[in-house]
């Protein structure tokens, strides 16, 4: 049926990522032992040796569907579909859904599978994806497999887990490597999970209303960019140093150094003065549909010529939302920003690209 | 004109149809309400009901829950254990000829057969969706990539029937020809059983949740669309090449739910906003049976003389409506 959009009706989906040993099932259970007065639906993929306590738990084999459509990054779940169909049968029960999904699980997905299914797009809305990693060992995770970083550059809010069993130094060096996967997640530090479960739940990851208000990083890596001059649109986490770019800038200002697999993800900020949408719209149209398998992930505020509001845009591979937001504000500089975090894009393109739709 | 007589239910219907002369109505909450002369009320599961159907004989209404139990209960509250699968959630089920039933989790099918005997039928793909032939002890499985028809009564080789995407409810026409199922994308999908050929059947702007045949099998109606779309199966090459008839049109919601008049040609249609309304083929003349209400239509049946129909809405809301004084 067609996806009747009201939030109210909604029931919102917290998915859970991070390795094998990370402490997903310990948050979990934190969640769900806390006294707040929510009730849970939990989708497992398998039941784990460590129990989990609660009323509506649901064992869902993962099950990939491919979409009839071309697009071989359009897939969803098949069995969150069903499952999540199934809950609706019962909504009285409870007021929220997490989805615990296991160590190797790919995020994309699972997201996708609250945008592209109409009937469960209906019914529930993805909340925020939250991946917890285990500061000890996520280096080299990331070192070793893909899984990982997606489960990073996916992620809404990460939560560093047990930083007790690492130096200072060592989780300095984990933040920055995490903040160059992913830019705008919002970062947590914990030992056994312990984290105020507000900072987790309820956070609006998806809504277009809140892009900004919940993503701290995402100004302040565009006041990054202002330090570098009005015109600079550099590529923040930037790797194209082996490439025979002609880059007006000093590498002063590439802030992270990796000798890393060019395959690995990364991210890039870009940045603009007013866009004209009959160019920018066409030019997001086309980038998504033929680099959709590459972008995990895209988030933007967009300031279009004569329009008086701002304008924001999220994405997950080649569905992209956007929306009118909220009027710019007399003291706010109209300026458009918007985060790619991907695999094997090509940065100088899309950014070039980016900035021939800026409004004449 | 006909008449409502509402039905207080305890939450979304599952199922709602008829037992013989006696209505059912089954809750996710996991309460089964019989209104026959009087009005029985059972709880045959722990917490929820996830799928029903009724026996092919019509004496009991098998159910299944997420406490990994089937059972069956009968009009007058009777009833048993059928089968159980700790820890599963079973939301399919199939009744077959003679007591057979058949039931789903994940990847595996099992049938029960009356004398209790169980048969238990692997697949790569998780099962999408069941449904015994017409004639024979045969069960069809949808699932991602096509579909399996297995023979339960003997060990002989399945036949797999393929096409890309994934399959979902699933159903033979009645005079066993055809095997159709509703797909992930909106869109169905038929196998002309004798040759394998293939039909699709596209153009749903939604995906397709219930299918009714008409009387004789001449009509698939699905739901889908603003309309009831009903293919032609009666030709000799079914519904291809073929324009559905629509039944139904309104412009501002779509139909979730059909059912075919057992001897009539007319179905009734619900709605998104809980209209039900019955339409005849010939000149889709319209009858309303049901004002709109709180919720959808999530499932509508009519009693075995069609002078009765059972509804129920996702909203908890539930009735039965007369055609006769």
């Amino acid at each position: 049926m067609s996806a009747t959009q009201d939030a109210r009706t909604q029931i919102p989906v917290t998915v859970l990522t991070g390795y094998l040993g990370a402490g997903k099932t310990t948050l979990l259970n934190r969640i769900l032992t806390e006294n707040h007065g929510q009730r849970y639906a939990v989708i497992v993929n398998e039941f784990g040796e460590v129990g989990i306590d609660n009323d509506l738990l649901v064992e869902s084999d993962e099950e990939i569907f491919e979409m009839n459509n071309g697009c071989i990054c359009c897939t969803v779940r098949g069995d969150l579909i069903r499952t999540v169909q199934n809950l609706m049968k019962r909504k009285n029960a409870f007021d929220a859904i997490i989805v615990e999904t296991t160590g190797v699980a790919d995020p994309a997905p699972v997201a996708q599978t609250f945008f592209m299914d109409d009937d469960v797009r209906a019914s529930a809305k993805l909340d925020a994806v939250v991946a917890v990693v285990d500061a000890r060992h996520v280096l080299q995770r990331l070192e070793d497999t893909e899984e990982a970083e997606d489960q990073v550059a996916f992620a809404d809010v990460i939560l560093i887990n047990k930083t007790d069993l690492v130096s200072p130094e060592e989780l300095a060096t984990v933040e920055a490597r995490i903040r160059s996967i992913n830019p705008y997640a919002v970062i947590h530090h914990s030992e056994r999970c312990g984290v105020d479960i507000a900072k987790v739940l309820d956070r609006g990851a998806f809504d277009l209303d809140r892009i900004l208000s919940l993503d701290p990083h995402f100004l302040e890596h565009g006041h990054h960019a202002d330090e570098c001059g009005p015109d600079c649109d550099h590529d923040h986490h930037d790797h194209d140093h082996h490439h025979d770019h002609d880059h007006d800038h000093g590498h002063g200002h590439h802030h992270h150094h990796h000798e890393e697999d060019p395959h690995s993800v990364k991210s890039i900020s870009l940045k603009a003065g007013d866009l004209d949408p009959n160019m920018f719209f066409p030019w997001i149209n086309q980038i998504t549909q033929v680099q959709g398998p590459n972008i995990l992930r895209m988030k933007g505020i967009l300031a279009f010529k004569d329009d008086p509001q701002r304008y924001v845009i999220q994405g997950v591979h080649m569905i992209v939302e956007g929306d009118h937001q909220r009027d710019w504000k007399t003291d706010e500089a109209r300026e458009s920003r918007l985060v790619f975090i991907g695999r094997d894009l090509n940065w100088d393109v899309l950014r070039d690209s980016f900035q021939a739709c800026a409004a004449q | 004109m006909p008449t409502v007589a509402p039905v207080d239910v305890d939450g979304f219907v599952v199922r709602a149809g008829f037992l013989k002369d006696c209505a059912y109505f089954a809750t996710g909450e996991g309460e089964i309400v019989f209104s026959g002369t009087g009005e029985q009320r059972s709880r045959p599961h722990k917490s929820g009901l996830l799928a029903a159907e009724p026996s092919q004989d019509g004496e009991a209404l098998i159910t299944s829950g997420d406490d990994g139990c089937i059972h069956q209960s009968a009009a007058d509250g009777s009833g048993g254990l059928v089968a159980e699968r700790p820890r599963k959630w079973i939301d399919m089920i199939a009744c077959g000829p003679s007591g057979a039933v058949a039931f789903a989790s994940g990847r595996t099918a099992w049938v029960r057969l009356a004398d209790g005997r169980e048969k238990e039928f692997a697949h790569d793909r998780a099962v999408g969706g069941l449904a015994f032939a017409p004639k024979g002890l045969r069960l069809a499985v949808s699932h991602y990539d096509g579909a399996t028809l297995w023979w339960v009564g003997t060990d002989g080789a399945p036949v797999e029937l393929t096409w890309k995407g994934a399959h979902l409810g699933v159903s033979f026409s009645p005079d066993g020809k055809y095997l159709v199922t509703a797909m992930q994308e909106n869109a169905l999908h038929a196998w002309r059983l004798a040759d394998s050929q293939d039909m699709r059947m596209t153009g749903y702007p939604a995906k397709v949740k219930s299918f009714s045949w008409s009387a004789k099998g001449k009509y698939l109606a699905t739901s889908g669309a603003n309309a009831a779309v009903l293919w032609p199966f009666s030709g000799k090459t079914g519904p291809m090449g073929q324009t559905p008839l629509q039944l139904g049109v309104r412009g501002d919601n779509l139909v979730c739910a059909v059912a075919c008049h057992p001897k009539e040609e007319v179905a009734a249609l619900g709605y998104q906003d809980g209209m039900i309304l019955m339409c005849r083929f010939e000149d889709n003349a319209e009858v309303l049976l049901r004002r709109p209400g709180n919720g959808p239509v999530s499932s509508m049946n009519w009693d075995a003389e069609g002078v009765r129909l059972a509804f129920g809405t996702e909203a908890g809301e539930a009735g039965i409506v007369g055609l006769q004084d």
